[in-house]
């Protein structure tokens, strides 16, 4: 018995000290990352073709699931407003939700699953075929040609896909809501004009997206940076990624909005 | 340090290699290593599969940094050079992979002009002419529009080839040109590498274990074993040494100094020792 | 070359959109709009209890927003809330006697105050005091009061 408890206690201790070592080589290689940014402004075109494979690659899921999110919420919230007689208020819950929270939190975890996950394939595969060996022995710096760019789009599409979702998301609700349930549209609007605060939603809103897209991309591009170069590590690379993503958009979304809303 | 005259220059080897260490975590790879590589000739270093010569490759280009000994690249040490400096000096030599590691998305055009963009200023036209130069070299300037995932295993690594000689290296490191090509592709390669070293006054290091292609382009071979070099000389003086390494390794002996059991205890008490493996 | 043109007007579109609809949750989705550039004037009301009054909260004058709640104070002396009105600027002809009171829009809705004009003359004016108010209704008072005199009958 006491021989299993310190099998046990060893093997948590083996995989603190391992998590530890991911977190130090990510943190390093963030800072590498960082490091290769400034250089990006003589080369724009390097982060635009990125912006295209993650931006805009990336819209129409965003688009069509922001669609669906704010046609939901129409429903839902107008079946639970009218039972308090307060339907006008329709267009002030799905502004809300959206802006304040499923904007940024849905458009990340999209994006963990759509953009981030095929960075992370796309920087494995070029490990595992050499290519950023390949670079280099060619004297060209994989961190400044291959890494920064695709950090930098990531970090920069985030915030422009969440605002897109939650725009697309009000115009869902909106639909549902006047067109479908009778909302009168003047109310819908005018509620949320009134309601949604420009600084304490709009732009916390706003913030959530950024910290998400630096995550997101930072997760993205250390895993496949870090990934064994092989089909199997490349496999196992997305996979994480999804997942870790996934993991500290969330946990960051409760502390975010605890420190925002919390007080 | 350099050299005063340029007789001096050119008895000097392009590579030296004084004493090289490098373990990877507990496995000893190199235990003292030294090779010479001339300038303007074709240098192969042979060996086993897991002798680490990928990783010799690697130590001579700078990309791992060795535990002991050193690297002369042209008469610096390559291992003391900054970032910079290292990718100066890395400029001036071509790497060929053994997966051929084209940008997968870029075409071979574009993978050729590669280099050259990211390393000159030249205008748009003069690049579209040197890469024609260096694929016309290859053979490929017929397929530079085509992706990488659409060329042969062998076209592959012609294009990278071309890749190589892009700026005009002075010297191309091979690693394993000749593994896992068809007959046709292998002589073409073989002719190759022969040939750019011959016209583009190259010197060039090939990495192989294989035995009979090696030995008919190569002047001068080191045979790698166990951490250490364990012959050098001539193809001629090679086929001709009586040493046991040396024999089973060009005649692929399965049995001989190289054991072809794993080291392992004795195999009748083994048999009768009772439970688990 | 074609290629990578096509690239970069579906990136400019992106951005583009993007930038959109950022503008559009700050413009159109959002309280920006009813932002005065600070041109109003100012007043103060006093209440025995303002209930859930909370900064930028509208203020009234038959139904018609003039303005927001700019602050909320509580002057140890008097024991009463003291609440300053941020008026825009166009509605400086509300009477001197002007009253405040709290209200709610609907049961359940938010308080905001609602201003009566009275009949002087003179037009309040920046940094004037509202002299009659009167405080929020607070549920549990209106309860217990009717409780109580069900009682006394």
């Amino acid at each position: 018995m006491l021989e299993w408890l310190g099998d046990r206690l060893a093997a948590l201790g083996r995989w603190g000290l391992a998590a530890g070592q991911r977190l130090g080589r990510g943190t390093l290689f963030l800072l590498a990352t960082l490091w290769a940014l400034p250089g990006l402004l003589l080369r724009p075109g390097l982060v635009v073709a990125q912006l295209y494979s993650v931006g805009v690659l990336s819209l129409l899921i965003i688009v069509v699931s922001g669609g669906f999110v704010g046609m939901v919420l129409g429903l839902q919230g107008y079946n639970t407003l009218v039972g308090f007689g307060a339907e006008q208020s329709l267009g002030v819950v799905v502004a809300l939700s959206l802006v304040r929270e499923l904007g940024p939190v849905v458009a990340a975890l999209l994006f963990a699953g759509r953009a981030g996950s095929s960075l992370a394939a796309e920087i494995g595969l070029m490990k595992a075929t050499e290519q950023l060996s390949g670079m280099e022995m060619m004297a060209v710096d994989p961190m400044s040609r291959v890494i920064a760019p695709r950090f930098l789009a990531g970090v920069l599409a985030m915030p422009l896909l969440a605002a897109i979702f939650s725009v697309v998301g009000i115009g869902g609700g909106f639909a549902v809501g006047v067109g479908l349930l009778g909302v009168d549209p003047g109310a819908f609007w005018s509620q949320i004009q009134d309601k949604v605060d420009v600084f304490e939603d709009v732009a916390n809103g706003v913030i959530k997206s950024v910290v998400f897209g630096f995550v997101a991309a930072w997760i993205a591009v250390f895993e496949g940076y870090d990934c064994r170069p092989t089909s199997e590590g490349v496999n196992r690379a997305t996979t994480r990624t999804v997942v870790h993503t996934s993991l500290a958009v969330l946990g960051l979304d409760f502390v975010l909005t605890a420190l925002m809303f919390g007080e | 340090m350099r050299a005063g005259t340029e007789q001096a220059m050119a008895a000097e080897p392009l590579v030296r290699i004084r004493g090289l260490h490098f373990a990877r975590g507990s496995r000893t790879i190199f235990d003292g290593v030294d090779i010479d590589i001339p300038r303007g000739r074709v240098t192969a270093i042979m060996g086993p599969s897991g002798t680490g010569k990928t990783t010799l490759l690697k130590l001579i280009g700078g990309q791992l940094r060795p535990a002991g000994g050193s690297v002369h690249v042209d008469g610096e040490d390559v291992h003391a050079l900054s970032r910079r400096r290292l990718f100066r000096l890395r400029q001036r030599m071509g790497m060929l992979f053994q997966s051929g590691a084209l940008l997968t998305d870029l075409s071979v055009f574009d993978n050729v002009a590669f280099p050259l963009r990211e390393h000159t200023r030249l205008p748009e036209s003069l690049i579209r002419q040197m890469v024609l130069m260096k694929l016309q070299v290859v053979g490929l300037r017929g397929a530079r529009a085509l992706m990488p995932a659409e060329l042969s295993g062998g076209m592959a690594r012609r294009a990278a080839l071309a890749r190589a000689i892009a700026l005009d290296p002075m010297m191309i490191l091979y690693d394993e040109p000749f593994t896992g090509q068809d007959p046709i592709s292998m002589g073409v390669l073989v002719k190759l590498v022969r040939l750019m070293n011959d016209a583009l006054g190259l010197t060039s290091v090939v990495v192989s274990h294989d035995v009979a292609e090696t030995l008919s382009i190569a002047d001068h071979v080191y045979l790698v074993a166990d951490g250490r070099v364990v012959a050098a000389g001539s193809p001629a003086e090679l086929r001709a040494s009586e040493a046991p390494r040396v024999r089973q390794f060009l005649e692929g002996l399965p049995d001989g100094p190289v054991p072809f059991h794993y080291p392992a205890q004795d195999y009748a008490e083994d048999l009768l020792v009772d439970g688990h493996a | 070359m074609g290629n990578s043109r096509r690239v970069e007007i579906l990136v400019g579109l992106f951005v583009a959109a993007g930038l959109a609809a950022l503008f559009f949750l700050a413009m159109k989705a959002s309280n920006l709009s009813t932002y005065d550039a600070g041109d109003g004037f100012e007043v103060t009301a006093r209440f025995d209890n303002i209930g859930g009054l909370t900064v930028r909260s509208p203020v009234k004058v038959a139904g018609v927003t003039v303005g927001r709640v700019a602050g909320v104070e509580y002057d140890m002396e008097t024991f009463q809330a003291v609440v300053r009105l941020d008026i825009e600027s166009q509605y400086d002809q509300l009477p001197r006697d002007t009253s405040a009171s709290i209200f709610t829009s609907g049961l359940l809705g938010e308080q905001y105050v609602a201003l009566e004009p009275g009949a002087a003359m003179e037009p309040l004016a920046d940094g004037d005091e509202i002299r009659i108010t009167q405080s929020s209704l607070v549920l549990e008072q209106l309860i217990g009061q009717f409780l109580y005199n069900k009682a006394a009958e």
